[in-house]
């Protein structure tokens, strides 16, 4: 994740509470999905941002994820992202996210 | 339980994949507040 | 459109010293694993010439041949590994140190006589080279005192390895902006434009007093602290390029600028302000080994190794060229959103539908065509068969196209993607010359290129940019070109069968 954005996302989590934030993404593969999703949980992996060693463990999801997705506003989705399930490959970037889920969140 | 409902969301969008606004329209429309919304470039 | 150059410059040192990856890594990371094994994950020049997209990028291999090739493609050799092609040359890295002094006016670059001399004879065998460029080298100086310079930190280094064989100054006393690193990059990104575009005007068959606008296109800033992005580089280099009667300027437009530009030469021509334009960019140091350490944890070598340049000659319909067709182009706005259906809809069928043609009509889309070698193991996927799955499936949406249809539809209209991670470089403008050449030959009839940008990197707006136009076939001599006389027309055709015929020697050597 770039390292203006880890910077961001740990600012933002001291100032409203790690219980409180969720992070989204609109990564475009498995593994990137998964990559960022350890950086906001565990802490990034390629020891490269603020993020290193800082296990924020917050919840997040990929924005194609059907957990959040029943939560938006259909007509919304739809006009926003839904064409990209054509191009994305869903399922292992689903499967990517449950698996740092899992692991690293905490809240 | 939901997820979004009176959160702070902090979006990381994609340029290749979905980006930030878009992102950010949807997590809003769940209730939630958007706190930061980026897009990161790989290329 | 008359013609293209494209060149690549196989930079090996210049990732270490230059690529923001290392760099940044330097600072934040500096006993890092990645940087001490860099060295060891490089490619020799001679892999670098024997690797498929590099041949295709300078035209000795099309993107429809290397779409029979499954990838990934860094394991294996290609049979071509000609440094010159079609189109241009893959330059090794210790003559462009000699052309970066070449195009260098202030007396900023320092290079190392017995390097020199070394150097010198090699790159005057290189045919797109001219005595101008070569008078312009100078005979070097002591190694000592490129030591000294590099050690009081008032000059960056460039090397052949670990060999200090030259230094790059810095153009003022404190100014960020004319730093030594500043001067590094932009002198690289005139020098590289500089050969694609002495490539692209040959390639035309045009002389090089009918150019009379020179776009440049890249992603550099030039100018100092009044003015940081003050710009013209477009002057510098038509000026090496000895393009006497040439005037112009330059657009910038992150990734998608060189699709602007291509469509603001266009405009002057269509509007017969000048008849002949050429629009160009060079590489990018900032960008080399962007993905190294993704490339190196998988075991890869360094596959961000070349820097990218093209030029493209757009001048008055000929009666014989492919045309671009102005009523047919493509662009997101401030009001389209960044929506992935309204982005994809308003660079395709937004222009599409002006004149009534499918999705389907388009034989082929070049949108972003980055190397998936390269982005692939960076977590970006495959860029090009991307855009083309979301143009697909935007046209399923609309019911143009069933959904079942849709990896036909991207196999068939879609292309392998063979450039470098350049920024600009890759961004719809690589096919432009083998499009000339299939619509000449009758191959292809109706090519869409596709620019897009990451505005939003610059801080200054968090939208999103793309433009897109449609090349096509000559639809014969028009009002425009009612004065072109049949002996013209001859010339031209004879010129453009030459052209093909020393293309196709020059691709059987």
């Amino acid at each position: 994740m770039d390292l203006e954005n880890q910077k961001r996302v740990k600012d933002l989590t001291e100032e409203y509470g790690p219980e409180n934030v969720v992070v989204l993404l609109g990564a475009a593969e498995g593994e990137a999905s998964g990559i960022a999703a350890e950086t906001v949980t565990a802490g990034d992996p390629t020891y490269a941002g603020p993020l290193t060693g800082v296990s924020l463990g917050l919840v997040v999801y990929h924005v194609c994820e059907d957990e959040v997705k029943e939560e938006f506003d259909p007509d919304v989705y739809d006009e926003q992202v839904s064409m990209m399930e054509m191009v994305l490959d869903i399922d292992e970037i689903a499967e990517e996210m449950q698996a740092i889920r899992e692991e690293y969140t905490k809240y | 339980m939901s997820i979004l409902d009176g959160k702070k969301v902090i979006v990381i969008g994609d340029r290749d994949g979905i980006p930030g606004p878009a992102i950010a329209l949807c997590a809003e429309s769940a209730g939630a507040e958007v706190i930061f919304s980026a897009t990161e470039c790989f290329v | 459109m008359k013609g293209a150059g494209y060149i690549l410059v196989h930079t090996p040192d210049m990732i270490t010293h230059y690529g923001t990856t290392q760099t940044s890594e330097r600072i934040v990371n500096p006993e890092s694993e990645y940087l001490k094994n860099i060295e060891a994950n490089l490619r020799p020049y001679e892999r670098v010439r024997a690797y498929y997209p590099n041949q295709t990028y300078i035209g000795n291999i099309t993107p429809l041949e290397l779409k029979e090739i499954e990838g990934p493609w860094q394991d294996l050799e290609c049979p071509v590994d000609e440094r010159y092609g079609k189109y241009g040359e893959i330059m090794p890295q210790d003559e462009f140190y000699l052309l970066i002094q070449a195009v260098d006016e202030f007396e900023l670059v320092f290079l190392e006589k017995s390097f020199v001399e070394a150097t010198k004879p090699k790159l005057e065998q290189d045919p797109i080279i001219t005595p101008y460029v070569l008078g312009r080298i100078k005979e070097g100086v002591e190694s000592e005192r490129i030591d000294d310079m590099v050690a009081s930190e008032d000059a960056e280094g460039l090397y052949m390895g670990d060999k200090l064989v030259g230094a790059v100054k810095k153009a003022h006393a404190f100014d960020p902006n004319l730093s030594a690193h500043v001067m590094v990059e932009n002198l690289v990104s005139k020098a590289s434009s500089a050969l694609a575009l002495m490539y692209a005007v040959k390639n035309a068959g045009i002389d090089r007093d009918e150019v009379e606008y020179t776009i440049e296109c890249s992603e550099e800033a030039c100018g100092d602290m009044n003015q940081r992005g003050g710009g013209n580089f477009a002057k510098g280099i038509a000026e090496i390029a000895e393009l006497s009667r040439s005037t112009g300027s330059d657009v910038r437009g992150f990734c998608a600028a060189p699709a602007h530009a291509v469509l603001v030469a266009a405009g002057l021509v269509k509007a017969g302000i000048f008849k002949t334009v050429a629009v160009v960019a060079g590489g990018s140091t900032a960008k080399l080994g962007m993905n190294g350490k993704d490339h190196v944890k998988k075991g890869l070598p360094i596959l961000e190794d070349v820097l990218g340049g093209f030029a493209v000659i757009i001048s008055e319909n000929d009666g014989v060229n492919p045309e671009l067709n102005t009523d047919v182009v493509g662009w997101h706005s401030v009001g389209t959103g960044s929506a992935p259906q309204n982005v994809i809809a308003s660079l395709t069928t937004d222009a599409l539908d002006k004149v009534g043609l499918k999705v389907t009509d388009v034989d082929y889309y070049s949108p972003e065509m980055q190397n998936p070698d390269i982005t692939k193991p960076a977590g970006a996927g495959d860029v090009p068969t991307a855009n083309l799955k979301m143009i697909g499936a935007l046209a399923v949406r609309r019911g143009d196209i069933d959904r079942k249809e849709l990896n036909a539809f991207v196999e068939k209209h879609g292309l392998p993607g063979y450039a470098p991670t350049q920024g600009h470089i890759p961004s719809g403008v690589p096919f432009m010359g083998h499009a000339r050449d299939g619509i000449l030959s009758g191959e292809m009839n109706r090519v869409m290129i596709v620019g897009k940008g990451s505005l939003f990197l610059g801080r200054m707006t968090n939208l999103f940019d793309g433009v897109s136009f449609l090349m096509e076939p000559n639809s014969g001599p028009k009002e425009e070109a009612a004065g072109v006389s049949t002996d013209e027309i001859r010339r031209i055709i004879a010129q453009s069968l030459r052209d093909f015929a020393s293309g196709l020697v020059e691709a059987g050597e």
